[in-house]
């Protein structure tokens, strides 16, 4: 993009290799269509990214008070790059909340644009603050840019027909302006969002284009910064198409496409919960792929009608978080007795119980695992970032309905709202896997086996195929039996039938020298933290090696080999140590050390490089 | 239509090869012999159609039966009936319930599969008590009920499971009797035509824990007179000698004589009007009333869902995944 045809073009324009932004507002500002807009809008510049959202709960929380803000971080690169950045070098604080709960994140020396107009007496009092921080030295250190944005929105907009409260409300897009402005980003992408967004409110299309293009004005008009920015689009990434991806989205379409290749229709039971509920919404959208919803009344509904559709013949799905899990569990036994195919999404957040809703925890790894009454395997697979989760899902199809197991997918809040560029796979790539209903009365047995050890799945409406099945132990035919032997031989073949899934999974890849002083290990929404860890430790000179596990039950094959040739292996989750205790329990003979934390957010870069060279310095 | 259908089945059709495993006396028996009688009569295709049943002792029900089958966990059925159903509507959708299993630990799935209106038939088998546990006092026990849970009397109120369906907005809702095949028959065949959820309470006898605790309604010796017959299109009269009736009054319904007695229509009765007959047993001299209490036509839930869905693929074209991949703002990076 060239600057020159823009006034001010007399400003230098700087390049960057990377930039780390945080927008930060109250929860009504709309700081997160204004982080999610530059993100759409650096995507399609062509940079690499990492997005972190963080809202509270509450969707309203009282205005101007610090449980209610709301932030979005991005890091936006010309390199390839794994995380949304440890320290932004720019925070926008559009009220003094904003201000004293990120200011701690802000780099040293870095810029904060704040947004002076929301710096009253009572804005301060209501953020619990006894001094004003733009005067009281608070803010020495920083690059301060005062912009009094309430002011600049209604100057703006002074022939809108709007209200000025709805005027007011327009001052996101002036902050995004001068942002784009700042880091030269095209204006189109956001006015073309518009456009589709408030078709049937041309005036709120108006309105938002004008804030938009005064705060971009703004920024050289006005000179608020010593100059531009660019950061150049990403030669790094592998050629192909690419689209922003965001982890629910993706596992909304990899259900539509699981179901597709499966030659299944999609039956969903969901119970709204934070943050599972997108999917659900998504996936409502999607009724032309032949989807079916149904919004149940509760969590167990839920599980139950999807179960209820897979002992129809359709392709049962239930999305939920950590406490509907807890719900679900009896119904997923009733699915593992009845062997019937069932994909159970399980965005995580922070626990226990309510926990805190719309924070990230990989807290549920031993629930999803074992939490069930009886002896009662499944497979669990985790995605670990927007652009593995739609293969993944596909996957976990794959493997309810081979297996006629529930599948368990684990996801997370930092998954689910987060997005990075997805490089769109090759159709040719993706080999469907039609599923074969068993039609044959003869000779049929309910539970009989194939060489996989899974059942053949008859469905009502088969003549001849009438069966009766149900959570009380059963024989071959499916009928009830308390003989000893038949229980015995029936959960030997239900826990080989979930372990011999272990062959179908690859053996995940390594990063790094095959053997050595240290492996980290990971799984889930760790896995761009731990990458970048991994290359900064390198970059000061030591050797680590790096694994991250997607099919954690059963565990894939070969890890056992991997693992001998490490003399230590370093797990940082954010749990207290569930992978830990699996592991240990599964290959006791290894040196594995836990690295916890639960704070609600995602590890910094610099903490786990810090553990590492710890760990190798002895 | 599949070979098994075109030969007209008999009760045996209908009886799976499990041995039935109620104590003896129990009238689940009678409720059985008499849908699997039922089943043959109307030309059910059994390959077309699905018991699916709870927890209890009446949720043993589908294994005795030589159809589609799921016995499930408790109080959920209504929930997995509904996948069953919007799964497959093509199927003929029974479930089976007792009055602990729809009415305590499934309450809430009762009450929300009624107000959906899905294309089930709901049996709920009322004996008043909890059997498979052993005998404790259940949501419809009375208060008082003195059992080992409950030493000095139950202090809850009972539910009325037919008051119970109409404040769901229940759009079929009958009462039978376990030993009265007859009327069981008449009630099953109107619960089959009607479209969207049919709620039948079946007065059930649990021999063991709760023997005969319906006889002062259902005794032979008192019936005619303790239990008044709903027949849509009917007086409401009841009396051996037929001579007894009742009425619609402002207070809700009085006792007259047959030839002063109201119509029964519970196509059109309003909902005031088949609550305030459901209330009648409240009063241990009148009757009971037995029949069908509530008869409507309203719209069918997996019909509506599946009419969405086509109508969604009329607009937009049948959707393939490979279009929702390909969607959206993309880039290319050579």
């Amino acid at each position: 993009m060239t600057t020159t045809e823009t006034p001010g073009a007399d400003l230098p324009l700087q390049q960057l290799e990377r930039v780390v932004i945080r927008f930060a507002g109250d929860s009504g500002d709309g700081m997160q269509i204004t982080g999610n807009q530059f993100t759409q809008t650096s995507a399609l510049f062509g940079n690499d990214l990492a997005t972190l959202p963080d809202f509270p709960a509450e969707i309203r929380a009282p205005a101007g008070t610090r449980p209610g803000v709301s932030g979005f971080q991005l890091q936006f690169s010309s390199k390839d790059i794994h995380t949304p950045g440890d320290a932004p070098d720019v925070l926008v604080a559009m009220n003094p909340a904003a201000l004293a709960v990120n200011l701690g994140a802000l780099r040293a020396g870095g810029t904060l644009v704040v947004n002076t107009g929301a710096f009253k007496a009572n804005d301060l009092k209501k953020a619990k603050l006894d001094s004003n921080p733009l005067e009281d030295g608070t803010l020495d250190g920083y690059r301060v840019i005062p912009v009094d944005i309430n002011a600049r929105v209604l100057d703006a907009l002074v022939d809108s027909t709007l209200s000025t409260k709805d005027k007011s409300r327009c001052k996101n897009f002036y902050t995004l302006g001068l942002m784009y402005w700042l880091y030269s980003r095209p204006l189109e992408p956001t006015i073309n969002w518009l456009k589709g967004k408030f078709k049937s409110r041309p005036e709120l299309i108006e309105a938002n284009e004008l804030a938009l293009r005064a705060g971009f004005n703004a920024g050289d008009i006005h000179e608020l910064f010593q100059g531009q920015y660019e950061v150049p689009k990403t030669e790094e990434l592998p050629a192909g198409t690419y689209r922003n991806m965001m982890g629910n989205d993706a596992i909304a379409m990899g259900l539509v496409a699981g179901a597709q290749l499966a030659g299944l229709q999609p039956v969903l039971g969901s119970y709204p919960i934070t943050p599972a509920s997108t999917i659900l919404e998504s996936l409502a959208s999607y009724k032309h792929h032949g989807v079916v919803t149904m919004q149940m009344e509760d969590e167990i509904a839920a599980i139950c009608s999807a179960i209820g559709a897979s002992f129809s013949g359709s392709l049962g799905i239930t999305t939920t978080s950590g406490p509907g899990m807890a719900l679900k569990t009896e119904a997923m036994g009733l699915a593992i007795s009845t062997e019937l195919p069932l994909v159970v999404v399980n965005i995580q957040r922070a626990g226990p119980s309510t926990g805190m809703p719309t924070k990230v925890e990989q807290s549920d790894l031993l629930q999803a695992i074992f939490g069930r009454n009886g002896d009662a395997p499944v497979p669990v697979i985790s995605c670990s970032r927007p652009s593995d989760a739609f293969e993944l899902t596909i996957d976990a199809v794959r493997i309810a309905v081979q297996y006629m197991t529930p599948v368990v997918l684990l996801s997370d809040n930092f998954i689910a709202n987060g997005a990075e560029p997805w490089r769109l796979p090759d159709l040719n790539d993706i080999k469907p896997f039609p599923v074969q209903f068993a039609e044959d009365p003869e000779n049929h047995q309910t539970f009989a086996r194939d060489e996989k050890g899974s059942r053949a799945w008859a469905k009502p409406g088969t003549p001849g195929m009438e069966f009766r099945i149900g959570g009380l132990e059963k024989d071959i035919d499916g009928n009830v039996s308390y003989d000893p032997e038949n229980h015995q031989a029936m959960t030997d073949q239900r826990h080989n039938k979930i372990a011999a899934i272990a062959q179908t999974i690859p053996t995940p890849v390594l990063d790094g020298p095959d053997s050595g002083d240290l492996l980290v290990l990971g799984w889930g929404s760790t896995v761009g933290i731990l990458t970048q860890a991994v290359e900064t430790v390198r970059e000061n000179g030591s050797s680590v090696s790096r694994l991250h596990l997607t099919h954690i039950w059963p565990l894939p094959n070969g890890l056992e080999k991997i693992f001998s040739n490490f003399k230590a292996i370093l797990v940082p989750e954010m749990n207290m140590g569930q992978l830990t205790r699996v592991l240990r329990g599964e290959m006791p003979h290894h040196n594995f050390i836990p690295h916890n934390k639960v704070t609600g957010q995602p590890f910094l870069t610099t903490e786990v490089v810090a553990k590492i060279e710890n760990i190798l310095k002895g | 239509m599949s070979e098994t259908a075109t030969t007209k089945l008999t009760r045996k059709d209908f009886v799976s090869d499990q041995e039935v495993r109620w104590c003896p006396g129990c009238g689940d028996y009678a409720i059985l012999a008499s849908m699997q009688k039922y089943m043959a009569d109307s030309g059910a295709d059994p390959a077309k159609t699905v018991f699916v049943s709870g927890i209890g002792c009446s949720s043993r029900f589908p294994y005795y039966m030589n159809t589609f089958g799921f016995h499930t966990i408790h109080g959920r059925a209504p929930a997995i009936a509904t996948g069953v159903k919007v799964a497959n509507p093509e199927l003929s959708v029974w479930m089976v319930t007792g009055d602990g299993d729809a009415l305590s630990i499934g309450g809430n799935h009762l009450a929300h599969i009624l107000r959906r209106n899905v294309d089930v038939n709901i049996l709920l088998f009322n004996n008043e008590i909890y059997g498979l546990t052993k005998g404790q006092y259940s949501p419809t026990s009375p208060v008082g009920t003195v059992r080992k849970s409950t030493p000095m009397g139950s202090v809850d109120r009972p539910f009325n499971p037919i008051s119970f369906a109409l404040g769901c907005n229940a759009t079929f809702v009958a009462r039978s009797i376990d030993t009265d095949a007859k009327h069981l028959t008449k009630v099953f065949a109107a619960a089959d035509a009607h479209r969207g959820t049919s709620f039948i309470e079946i007065l059930q006898n649990c021999v063991i824990f709760n023997k005969d605790f319906y006889s002062k309604v259902v005794d032979r010796s008192v019936r005619a007179d303790m239990t008044v017959d709903l027949n849509p299109g009917e007086k409401i009269i009841y009396g051996a000698e037929e001579d007894k009736g009742m009425r619609f009054c402002a207070n809700g319904l009085e006792k007259c004589s047959a030839a002063d007695a109201d119509l029964w229509d519970p196509a059109s009765a309003t909902e005031s009007q088949a609550y305030a007959i459901s209330q009648l047993d409240q009063d241990p001299d009148t009757p009971k009333p037995i029949g069908i209490f509530r008869s409507v036509e309203a719209q069918v839930y997996e019909q509506q869902v599946h009419q969405q869905v086509e109508a969604a693929v009329t607009d937009k074209g049948p959707g393939k995944f490979e279009d929702l991949v390909y969607a959206g703002d993309r880039w290319t990076i050579d």
